[in-house]
């Protein structure tokens, strides 16, 4: 028995893990009861805990075929971004698509089809996926191809459908490890929305809201615009070492923070400080792709931050024609209730494919709290405000839904439902998540 | 300083990231395991990640006289060898059967020091080699919880101390690891304490640096000297009546 949680260390339960390191060790693995895989565990809830045997993908992490020509990438489930980047980025590579971390595993990032900054241009991670292989109920692996019904349920599917375990995806080129970024300052969450909808020709748009402050400032915000540098938007000096960027120094939070120290004072303090910090540098700058893509990363277990109890995300999108009226509300139920999210990110969406993805054409915001009796309380109240405005929620950060609430959201559960029953993966791939949800 | 490593028992957790972390460095990299065919993806994963040169070939530790051939047999003799050859299996069931006993002495000690010797001899001839034996703490001292493997890794330990003596100044060099709990395939449902398990790139890492700085004994995690200190220095009388 391990003690597993999901990112958010809300809600920790023993559950039986084992790691698989071939597809033998898989087939092994199944027909003794529900199974669920789980990557690096950074879906925020209970995801990829399994009542049954949790399957640890991690032993399945080699990259099997790069094409230098095409920069496209076969690798197995387990890879993490991080390495794709390590050993790609130097030759020039890039994921077309990232979520705001590097750790992630490739079969993680598909059974979530994560999203990124670029959203509102490129589309969610499978859109860059040629195939994935997948073992099915009865142990048998398909590979199967965009437009199957396989490969449309499993992007998104949470791992609900059978477990990944290899892929092929394209990467992007880049000249360099640069992002040119432009922040903008705005006032208000109509002028942020305003803002992101006025620049939907930059590649990355991305905005953090001050969701603190109430009042007419209320949505205050940064956006931060960018594009991947050439080696022409260079300082001289660096352009004969366009990969190169500053060593860090990995810092890792040693210990759980009291709980108390996240209270509203220093949330409202970091938010204050994270806003007049962005202000005072507006224009373009160039950042290194860790510091723009993964400003979390740079501390380990950054997670220990809010103590023992954990925390919980909220992540819904909205449609765009409800969008700015929504925000809003779920700002001001925010403020009213007193709590305050540590960190809020508002994200334009565009067009969506997939059966079962998150994505929608418009806004998404996502926010974090400790967890408590009373963020857990404000939460079913964002539920409602999300319903109300025909939003639906992003299971890879979902803790604590209850079922009627996904119901509720997102007429394509019924379908997903009948395909589990179909295809015999129900009572196979089984997740504490997909028994809450009853998916 | 980027000439072939050959891994022995490639097919293990350890192996694995051993041969990653000497390619990530240049080096071409030979696998070897009892299963070579099996290997074919972890060729493709060094190749794909390093761009190096990777060759499969099969040895059997236990099959003795095909050890010579095999070292013949070799694309090149390599600049650094590192075992990771083990068979640990049950205690309980190692001691109540002779057989199985001798199968995990024969592969924790026979095997590794019947190829290491015939690596030795041909590094001593071409004057120069290291090699790396991954032995284990649990021959630091007899324990009625794993003294079969623990005996066979004592036996290995003993053997890598002699030719690390008898090559010093043959310009080869002789590296003993002694790795600690490590969360591999061989220690997977055993309840370790997690602030002394290593993961296998952390082993990995110590082994590359020992190379490079030429140690001769390394523990990868420096409490381990302290506990097995500890633990060798229990007077027998006492230490009879323990359970550790």
């Amino acid at each position: 028995m391990t003690r597993l949680s999901g990112w958010g260390r809300f809600s920790p339960r023993n559950a039986r893990l084992a790691r698989v390191r071939d597809a033998s060790d898989l087939g092994k693995a199944l027909g003794a009861g529900p199974v669920i895989a789980r990557g690096n565990g950074r879906a925020y809830g209970d995801s990829a805990i399994s009542p049954g045997l949790t399957l640890d993908l991690r032993g399945m992490d080699r990259m099997l075929a790069f094409d230098a020509q095409t920069g496209v990438l076969v690798a197995e489930a387990g890879v993490l971004l991080a390495d794709i980047i390590d050993c790609f980025l130097p030759r020039g590579w890039f994921p077309f698509v990232t979520p705001g971390t590097k750790f992630v595993t490739l079969g993680g990032a598909i059974a979530a089809d994560v999203h990124g900054k670029n959203h509102h241009i490129d589309g969610s991670f499978g859109a860059f996926v040629d195939w994935i292989e997948v073992m099915g109920a009865d142990g048998t692996i398909t590979r199967a191809l965009p437009g199957s019904d396989l490969f449309d349920w499993t992007l998104g599917g949470m791992g609900l459908t059978g477990v990944i375990l290899r892929a092929q995806i394209r990467l992007r080129p880049v000249e360099t490890a640069w992002i040119l970024q432009d922040m903008r300052a705005t006032q208000t969450l109509a002028a942020t929305i305003d803002m992101m909808d006025a620049t939907l020709d930059a590649p990355y748009s991305v905005a953090w809201l001050d969701c603190v402050t109430t009042g007419a400032m209320m949505g205050r915000g940064l956006v931060m615009l960018g594009r991947h540098a050439g080696v022409d938007d260079l300082p001289r000096a660096q352009r004969r070492h366009p990969f190169a960027t500053p060593r860090k120094r990995q810092l890792r939070l040693p210990l759980d923070l009291p709980a108390a120290a996240l209270n509203g004072v220093t949330r409202r303090a970091f938010n204050a400080a994270y806003y007049w910090n962005g202000r005072r540098k507006p224009g373009p700058r160039l950042v290194d792709w860790d510091s723009y893509f993964y400003p979390l990363d740079a501390i380990l277990d950054w997670n220990r931050g809010y103590g023992r109890a954990g925390f919980v995300q909220f992540q819904c999108a909205l449609p765009q024609d409800r969008a700015k009226a929504g925000m809003a509300a779920l700002l001001a139920c925010i403020a009213a209730s007193g709590e305050a999210s540590v960190l809020s990110v508002l994200k334009r969406f565009g067009p969506q494919t997939g059966r079962f993805s998150f994505p929608m054409p418009g806004y998404t915001l996502a926010l974090d709290f400790p967890a408590n009796d009373r963020s857990l309380k404000l939460m079913d109240h964002l539920d409602a405000i999300t319903l109300d405005h025909g939003g639906r929620f992003y299971l890879a950060k979902d803790a604590r839904m209850p079922r009627a609430v996904l119901d509720a959201s997102d007429p394509r559960v019924a379908d997903f439902r009948a395909m589990r029953a179909t295809t015999g993966a129900a009572g196979v791939f089984v997740s504490d998540q997909s028994e809450r949800l009853g998916l | 300083m980027t000439g072939p490593v050959l891994i022995l028992g490639a097919a293990s957790d350890i192996a694995r990231a051993v041969a990653r972390a000497f390619a990530a460095k240049g080096h071409a990299i030979q696998l070897a395991a009892r299963d070579a065919v099996s290997l074919a993806d972890d060729k493709a994963d060094l190749e794909t990640r390093y761009g190096v040169a990777v060759s499969l070939h099969r040895v059997d530790a236990l099959d003795l006289t095909s050890h010579a051939g095999f070292v013949a047999g070799l694309p090149a003799l390599p600049e650094i060898v590192v075992c990771a050859i083990g068979l640990m299996g049950d205690q309980d069931e190692n001691a109540a059967d002779m057989a199985r006993a001798t199968v995990i002495l024969r592969s924790n000690f026979e095997g590794p020091a019947s190829l290491l010797g015939h690596l030795a001899n041909a590094m001593e001839a071409r004057g120069s080699g290291t090699l790396v034996g991954i032995s284990s703490v649990a021959g630091d001292r007899g324990r009625a919880s794993n003294y079969i493997y623990g005996s066979a890794k004592a036996g290995f330990t003993a053997y890598l101390s002699g030719l690390r003596n008898r090559l010093a100044r043959k310009g080869v060099h002789v590296v003993t690891v002694l790795p600690g709990f490590v969360a591999t395939k061989m220690t997977e449902g055993l309840d370790l304490p997690k602030p002394l398990l290593a993961q296998p790139p952390e082993v990995a890492r110590a082994i590359v640096a020992a190379v490079e700085k030429g140690r001769n004994i390394i523990y990868v995690r420096p409490t381990w000297r302290l506990i097995m200190a500890i633990i060798k220095a229990i007077p027998e009388p006492l230490f009879k009546k323990t359970s550790i």
